[in-house]
C-alpha cells in the first residue's frame, strides 16, 4: 500500500513538470529574450536640477526621441519617439514642469509633463512662408503667472503661453528675401530683436515688444561686402558675422536702433590664417569661435568692436552654451581632445584667464571625438560651484562627467543600426574562459526542488522571486563560448556613426566595440557612410585556428560614384585587421558562394561604371573565380528609371584600369517598366543562405507538388505613378499595384498579377517558393497581405513509377534557357489589420521546421504569424483530407493572436528591421529586431520538439528513478519473503 | 449602463467639431481615444498608460499623442480618405477610415475598418484587451487526471485495487485450482526475474 501511494505521488510529480509550452508565460520574460532601450545621438539637452525632486536631463535626439533621463544613473524616466517626418527642432523646459518640443519644421509645438511624460498640450503653428530658420527662445517673461515661449518659424514670430499652448500674439516677417538669422531676447527686458539678412547685403533689425508683439523699430543698413553663413550674438545688441569672402569678421551693433558695422580681417587677428572661416555660434556673452580648416579660434569681443584672440588650437574643440550661475555671471565649458584624454575647462564668460574648473578625463579611443557638451552646476558642500558635463561623442554615446570621472555612459549609437550579421563564438577549449558552474550537487538539487515547488504552485512569494532570479542569472547563457545548440552567438552590428559592436545573444551585453577608421571623417573622406556588413571569413573544417572576420563596406559621401572603403574586423577580438580605401565606387556587393583555402569568402564589388572587382585580391581567389566565371549572374534595379537589368561577366578589364581583379561586365537583358504608368517600389529576393529541406510537398490524396525553388527569383512590385504618394490622396480607380516574379538569369517574367485599387507601401518577404507581400487596398480601405506560391510543373508527370521504369519520364529532357519553365502559381489574399514596418521569416538550420512570418507592426511590436495562415490552398470548407493535412479554413482577415506577439508586452520603438538567424538546433531560430530599441529572442515555430525545455525538472527525474529503484528492491525483498513463507507452509 | 450612455453621448456631442478647416485646403482631424475604466486592471496584461498611446495617420505619416483627457488632433491634413491607427500596449484598436472632404467641412465620416461600423463621432475605443502571456493553469488534481498519463495511472490503480476484489469473489475451489495450475507452470514472480532470485 505504501509503495502504491508512493508510486502515485512521484508519477504525479513527473507529469506536472511536462507542461506543453504554447507561448510565453509572464514569468518567462527575460529568460531567452532581452530588450534594450536607446535614444540616438543627442541633439540638445536641458538640465532640470532643482533642489527638490529627482535630478533629470531632458534630451532630444537625431532619432526623433525626446526623453527624460535620470542624472544619477542615466536611466530613462520616460521617452517618446516622434514620427520620422516630425523632426525635433528644439526643446526647452518651461514653468519648471513642462518639456516643450518644437518639431516638424517649426510647425508643431508640444508640452510634456516633466515627471511622467504625459503630453499636456499641442499647438500647430503656421506661417506665411516656408523657411529653414527656426528658433525656440527661452524667456523669463511673465504675463500673469504664465511664462511665454517665443518661437520663430516659417516666417512668423509667435509668443505661446506655456500653460496651455495658446498663441498669445504673432507677427509675420514677410519680406521677400529676408532670412532671419537670430532672435535675441535680452534678459531682463521686454524687447525682442529679430535680426537677419535681406537680399545679400542688407542687414535688417526689428525691435519688438515681447508682451504684445508690437513692432517698435525697424532698421536696415547695407554692407557692400555681403554676408556669409550664420551670425553669433555676442552681446544683447551686438552680433558677429562674416563677410561673403569669409575672410573679414564683422561686428554689427544695433544699439538704440542704430546699425553700425565694424570690419576686422581675420588675418589681422591670426597671423597664419588659411582660407575662409566659419562661425561656430555660441550663446556666451562676449565670446565666439571661428573655425578655419582644422583650427579653432576663440575670440573675445571687448567693448563693441575690439576683437581679441584668446585661444587658437589644432585640437577638436567643443563649446557649451552659456549657463548663468548667479546674477550676471555666465559660465561655459570648453572641451578639447588630446589622444587618450579629454580636457574639460569651465570658465566665466567675462573672465577668460581663470578656470572655474579644469579636469582631464581618460577617454576610450573608440568613442572618437567630443561632438557636443552641455554643462550644469551644483553647489558643493563648501558652497563653491561644482559642474557636471554631459558630452556627446562621435560614436553617438552619451556620457556624464563629474569630478573628473565618467559617472555613467550610454551607448546610444546602437539606436541607429545600419546592418547586422552574426558570428560564432570560439569553441570551448582548455584555457578558454568558462563561467562558473553550479557549486555542488546540494545546491543543484535545492534549485530544482525550488522549481518543483514552483510548478506545483506551492512556492511562497520569496521562493518565486528566488526561482525567477535563478533563471535569469543562468550563467550558461552569457558564456563566451560556443554552445551545443547554437543559441550563443555574437551579433555584429554596424551603426550610423561608423562603429562596430558585438553583442552577445545570451544577454545582449557588448562584448567589444570598435570605431572604424575607414568610416571616420578624414581629409580624403569628408562624409563617410557605412553601407553593409558581410561575413568575410567563416572558419570551419580546415581553417579552425583562424578567427572569423567580417567585411565592412562604406563609401565617401552620398553620391553614387563616391569611392568605397573596406574594413576587415576580427569578430573575436574586435581588432581592425586591415582597411582599404578603394579607387572605385561601390554600387553593389555580391557575396559569392565560393571560399578560398583559408575560408575567406569571395566578394564581387560592382562599381558605378559597371566594372566588377573581386576581393580578396589573391591569385588563389582569382583562379577560383575564373573557374566559375560563366556561372555568375546578377541584376541591378534602377528605381528612378524603372529598369531592371541582368548582367554577366565578359572578361578582364580593358583600358586604363588594368587590374588583375577587375572585370568587364555585359548586360544580358533588361526589363523596362513604362515610366508613365508604373514605378518600382519594392524588390525582394530569397536570402542567400536559406536552406530548403525538400522540394516535394505532399498534399492530400498522396499527391505530390514540386516547389519551384530557384535562387534567381526576384519579386518586384510596381504601382501606378499616382499610387506612389501617400494614402489618402488617390482614388481606387487611379491606382493599381502589379506584382512580378522575374527570373534574374534569363530576365523572364514568370508570373504577373495586378491588384486594382491598391497602393503601396509594399513590404514583402521571399522564402522557398513563396512570396508574401503587404499593401493597402483602397477599395476596402484596409491593408491586405497576399501570398504567391510557385510550383514546378515539369516534374509533375514523374510521379508514375511505371513511366520512370519504362523511360518515358522527362528527367532527361534538356534544360534550356530558351524554353519557358513550366510553372504554375497559386495565390490568395487576406486582410491584415495593421500597417507594417518590416516583414521577415524564420529560418532554421535544415529548413525542416515550419515557417512563421515575423511582422513588425506599426505599433512597434513583432507578430509571429504561422505560414499556414497564408496558404493559397485554404478554402472556406476544407475537405476531410485537407483538414488532416493541416489546412486552416479560410477567413478573410488574418488572425492576430496577442499571445503570438514575439515582443510580448514590449515595444521595439522605431522598428526598422527584423533579422532571423538559425540556431544549431533545428527547431529554434534566433530573432533580432532593431530600431531605436533592440530586442532579441529565440523562437520555436513548431515548438521545441527536439530538446527538453528549460523548465524540465532533472531533479524530479532523478528522484523518480531513485524511487523506482527503491521500490523495486523493497518489492523484491517482500516478494522473496512471501515466497519463503509459501515454501515453508 | 443604459443611464450612463446618454450622458456620455451628451458629453461627446458638446465637444468641438471633429474637423475644422484651415488655410490652403488643409484640415485638422480631432478625435478622442477612450479606454474604458475597468479594462486593463484585471489579468496579466500591463495596462497601457495613456502617455504611451500613439495615434498614427496613414501608416505613420503623422504621429501624435494623447492629451490627458484622451483627445488628439492632426494638423494640416489634405482632403481625402485617411486611415487612423491607435497603438496602445495591452489593447486592440481597429483602424479607422476617416473621410476629410472639402465640400462639407465639419462633418464626420468615419468607420472602423475591422467591422465596418460607422462612427458618428471620432471616438476610438479598443475592440478588446490583449493578453500577451499565457496564464499558468493553477495546479489541480483534475487536470492531472484528465491527461492521458493521469488516465493511465487511474487504470493502473483500478487494476491494483479492484483485481484483488475480483479475486476474492471467486470460488475458493476454482481459485486453488488456478493457483496450482500457475505454480506448475512456474509463476514469473518478481524475485525470479531478478538476478539471484532465480535459485528457487
Amino acid at each position: 500500500m505504501a509503495i502504491r501511494s508512493f508510486l502515485i505521488l512521484f508519477i504525479l510529480f513527473f507529469f506536472s513538470s511536462l507542461n506543453p509550452i504554447l507561448s510565453l508565460y509572464e514569468d518567462q520574460v527575460g529568460l531567452v529574450d532581452w530588450h534594450q532601450q536607446y535614444l540616438g545621438k543627442v541633439k540638445q539637452a536641458v538640465f532640470h536640477t532643482h533642489k527638490t525632486g529627482r535630478k533629470r536631463v531632458v534630451v532630444s535626439t537625431e532619432e526623433n526621441v525626446v526623453a527624460s533621463l535620470d542624472l544619477r544613473q542615466g536611466e530613462i524616466f520616460w521617452r517618446h519617439v516622434l514620427g520620422s517626418n516630425d523632426v525635433i527642432d528644439g526643446i526647452d523646459i518651461a514653468l519648471g514642469k513642462y518639456v516643450i518640443t518644437l518639431s516638424s519644421g517649426g510647425s508643431i509645438l508640444r508640452a510634456w509633463n516633466l515627471p511622467d511624460g504625459q503630453m499636456v498640450w499641442e499647438s500647430s503653428l503656421r506661417g506665411p512662408k516656408h523657411s529653414k530658420s527656426l528658433f525656440l527662445v527661452r524667456t523669463n517673461l511673465k504675463i500673469e503667472k504664465d511664462n511665454i515661449v517665443i518661437i520663430f518659424s516659417n516666417g512668423r514670430l509667435n509668443a505661446v503661453s506655456c500653460m496651455d499652448g495658446e498663441v498669445l500674439w504673432e507677427k509675420d516677417f514677410e519680406g521677400e528675401s529676408l532670412k532671419v538669422q537670430q532672435v535675441i531676447q535680452p534678459p531682463g527686458s521686454n524687447l525682442i530683436y529679430v535680426v537677419g539678412f535681406a537680399s545679400s547685403s542688407l542687414f535688417e533689425m526689428y525691435q519688438i515688444n515681447a508682451l504684445n508683439g508690437e513692432l517698435l523699430k525697424h532698421e536696415s543698413a547695407a554692407f557692400s561686402g555681403g554676408f556669409l553663413g550664420e551670425v553669433s550674438p555676442v552681446f544683447s545688441e551686438t552680433v558677429v558675422a562674416l563677410d561673403s569672402t569669409g575672410l573679414i569678421l564683422l561686428t554689427i551693433s544695433f544699439q538704440n536702433g542704430k546699425i553700425s558695422f565694424h570690419q576686422m580681417p581675420i588675418s589681422n587677428l591670426v597671423k597664419d590664417s588659411f582660407g575662409p572661416a566659419k562661425i561656430i555660434p555660441s550663446s556666451v556673452i562676449g565670446i565666439f569661435a571661428i573655425k578655419m580648416n582644422a583650427v579653432t579660434i576663440v575670440i573675445r569681443v571687448k567693448d563693441e568692436s575690439k576683437l581679441e584672440v584668446v585661444e587658437k588650437t589644432n585640437h577638436e574643440t567643443s563649446i557649451s552654451d552659456a549657463l548663468s550661475i548667479s546674477e550676471g555671471q555666465q559660465a561655459f565649458a570648453l572641451v578639447q581632445h588630446a589622444s587618450h584624454e579629454i580636457h574639460l575647462r569651465v570658465k566665466l564668460a567675462h573672465n577668460w584667464d581663470d578656470n572655474l574648473l579644469k579636469e582631464s578625463v581618460k577617454m576610450d579611443q573608440h568613442r572618437g571625438l567630443v561632438h557636443k557638451v552641455y554643462i550644469n552646476n551644483y553647489i558643493r558642500t563648501d558652497k563653491s560651484y561644482g559642474f557636471r558635463a554631459l558630452i556627446v561623442m562621435e560614436d553617438h554615446s552619451l556620457l556624464l562627467l563629474q569630478q573628473g570621472e565618467i559617472v555613467w555612459s550610454r551607448e546610444d549609437g546602437l539606436a541607429s543600426i545600419i546592418d547586422v550579421t552574426t558570428s560564432e563564438l570560439p569553441v570551448e577549449r582548455d584555457g578558454v574562459s568558462v563561467a562558473k558552474v553550479e557549486h555542488n550537487l546540494f545546491e543543484w538539487l535545492k534549485g530544482h526542488m525550488l522549481k518543483l515547488k514552483g510548478t506545483l504552485m506551492l512556492a511562497s512569494p520569496q521562493d518565486i522571486a528566488a526561482i525567477q532570479s535563478m533563471r535569469l542569472k543562468n550563467s550558461e547563457k552569457s558564456k563566451m563560448t560556443r554552445d551545443h545548440n547554437g543559441f550563443r552567438k555574437l551579433l555584429i552590428v554596424l551603426t550610423r556613426a561608423g562603429k562596430l559592436f558585438a553583442l552577445h545573444t545570451g544577454d545582449g551585453h557588448i562584448v567589444w566595440s570598435h570605431l572604424l577608421q575607414s568610416l571616420q571623417k578624414s581629409k580624403v573622406c569628408q562624409h563617410p557612410i557605412g553601407l553593409n556588413l558581410y561575413k568575410w571569413q567563416v572558419p570551419h573544417h580546415h581553417a579552425m585556428d583562424e578567427n572569423p572576420s567580417v567585411l565592412v563596406i562604406g563609401k565617401c559621401g552620398p553620391s553614387s560614384d563616391a569611392p568605397g572603403a573596406l574594413s576587415f574586423v576580427d569578430t573575436y577580438t574586435g581588432k581592425e585587421l586591415s582597411s582599404l580605401s578603394l579607387v572605385h565606387s561601390v554600387a553593389q556587393v555580391i557575396p559569392l558562394p565560393y571560399t578560398d583555402s583559408t575560408e575567406q569568402c569571395l566578394h564581387l564589388l560592382i562599381d558605378a561604371d559597371k566594372h566588377a572587382h573581386l576581393y580578396p585580391k589573391t591569385p588563389e581567389a582569382i583562379s577560383i573565380f575564373e573557374r566559375e566565371f560563366s556561372n555568375i549572374y546578377w541584376y541591378s534595379v534602377e528605381d528612378d528609371n524603372g529598369i531592371i537589368k541582368g548582367h554577366a561577366l565578359r572578361g578582364k578589364c580593358t583600358g586604363e584600369v588594368a587590374d588583375e581583379v577587375c572585370f568587364d561586365t555585359r548586360e544580358l537583358w533588361s526589363i523596362v517598366f513604362p515610366s508613365e504608368s508604373e514605378k518600382i517600389i519594392a524588390t525582394v529576393t530569397r536570402k542567400l543562405n536559406e536552406v530548403v529541406h525538400t522540394q516535394a510537398k505532399v498534399i492530400a490524396d498522396q499527391e505530390v507538388m514540386y516547389k519551384y525553388i530557384s535562387r534567381n527569383l526576384l519579386f518586384v512590385a510596381t504601382v501606378a505613378l499616382k499610387g506612389s504618394v501617400e494614402i489618402g490622396s488617390v482614388t481606387p480607380e487611379e491606382s493599381w499595384l502589379v506584382a512580378y516574379l522575374i527570373d534574374t538569369v534569363t530576365g523572364r517574367i514568370l508570373h504577373q498579377v495586378t491588384h486594382h485599387g491598391s497602393q503601396g507601401p509594399v513590404h514583402a518577404v521571399f522564402s522557398e517558393n513563396w512570396v508574401v507581400y503587404h499593401y493597402f487596398n483602397l477599395k476596402a480601405q484596409r491593408y491586405e497581405m497576399s501570398v504567391i506560391e510557385i510550383y514546378d510543373q515539369s516534374r509533375a508527370d514523374n510521379k508514375d513509377v511505371w513511366k520512370l521504369v519504362l523511360g518515358k519520364h522527362n528527367l532527361t529532357s534538356p534544360i534550356s534557357l530558351y524554353s519557358r519553365p513550366d510553372v504554375i502559381t497559386k495565390s490568395q489574399s487576406y486582410f491584415f489589420t495593421h500597417s507594417v514596418k518590416a516583414i521577415a521569416v524564420t529560418s532554421t538550420t535544415k529548413g525542416i521546421t515550419s515557417k512563421q512570418l515575423l511582422i513588425g507592426t506599426i505599433g512597434d511590436q513583432v507578430l509571429a504569424l504561422d505560414k499556414r495562415f497564408l496558404d493559397p490552398r485554404r478554402t472556406v470548407n476544407p475537405t476531410q483530407a485537407e483538414k488532416e493535412e493541416g489546412i486552416i479554413p479560410l477567413t478573410d482577415p488574418l488572425p492576430i493572436i496577442p499571445q503570438s506577439y514575439v515582443t510580448h508586452a514590449l515595444r521595439v520603438e522605431g522598428l526598422r528591421g527584423i533579422i532571423t538567424v538559425p540556431a544549431k538546433l533545428e527547431s529554434t531560430t534566433l530573432v533580432f529586431a532593431h530600431g531605436v530599441d533592440l530586442f532579441f529572442t529565440q523562437l520555436a515555430p513548431s515548438r521545441t520538439y527536439d530538446s527538453l525545455t528549460d523548465d524540465f525538472n532533472y531533479a524530479l527525474l532523478l528522484i523518480t528513478i531513485v524511487a523506482l529503484l527503491a521500490a523495486i528492491f523493497v518489492t523484491w525483498t517482500l516478494s522473496e519473503r512471501k515466497e519463503l513463507q509459501e515454501n515453508w507452509r | 449602463m443604459a443611464a450612463v450612455t446618454p450622458l456620455l453621448l451628451l458629453l461627446l456631442l458638446s465637444s468641438a467639431p471633429s474637423f475644422s478647416s484651415g488655410s490652403r485646403n488643409a484640415y485638422n482631424i480631432n478625435g478622442r481615444v477612450k479606454i474604458p475604466q475597468g479594462l486593463g486592471t484585471k489579468g496579466y496584461a500591463l495596462p497601457g498608460r495613456m502617455s504611451n498611446v500613439k495615434v498614427l495617420l496613414n501608416g505613420g505619416q503623422n504621429i501624435t499623442f494623447l492629451r490627458p483627457d484622451g483627445y488628439f488632433s492632426f494638423h494640416n491634413i489634405p482632403a481625402g480618405t485617411h486611415l487612423i491607427e491607435v497603438s496602445a500596449i495591452g489593447y486592440f484598436f481597429s483602424p479607422v477610415r476617416v473621410d476629410v472632404s472639402a465640400r462639407n467641412p465639419g462633418k464626420v465620416q468615419a468607420a472602423l475598418t475591422e467591422n465596418r461600423k460607422g462612427l458618428s463621432e471620432l471616438v476610438l475605443e479598443p475592440l478588446r484587451e490583449e493578453q500577451y502571456y499565457e496564464i499558468r493553469e493553477p495546479f489541480s488534481i483534475m487536470s492531472l487526471l484528465k491527461s492521458p498519463m493521469g488516465l493511465m495511472v487511474g487504470f493502473m490503480l483500478a487494476v491494483a485495487f479492484l483485481m484483488p476484489k475480483l479475486v476474492e469473489n471467486m470460488d475458493p475451489e476454482e481459485m486453488r485450482r488456478a493457483q496450482e495450475e500457475m505454480r506448475s507452470q512456474g509463476v514469473p514472480s518478481l524475485s525470479s526475474l531478478l538476478p539471484g532470485g532465480a535459485m528457487n
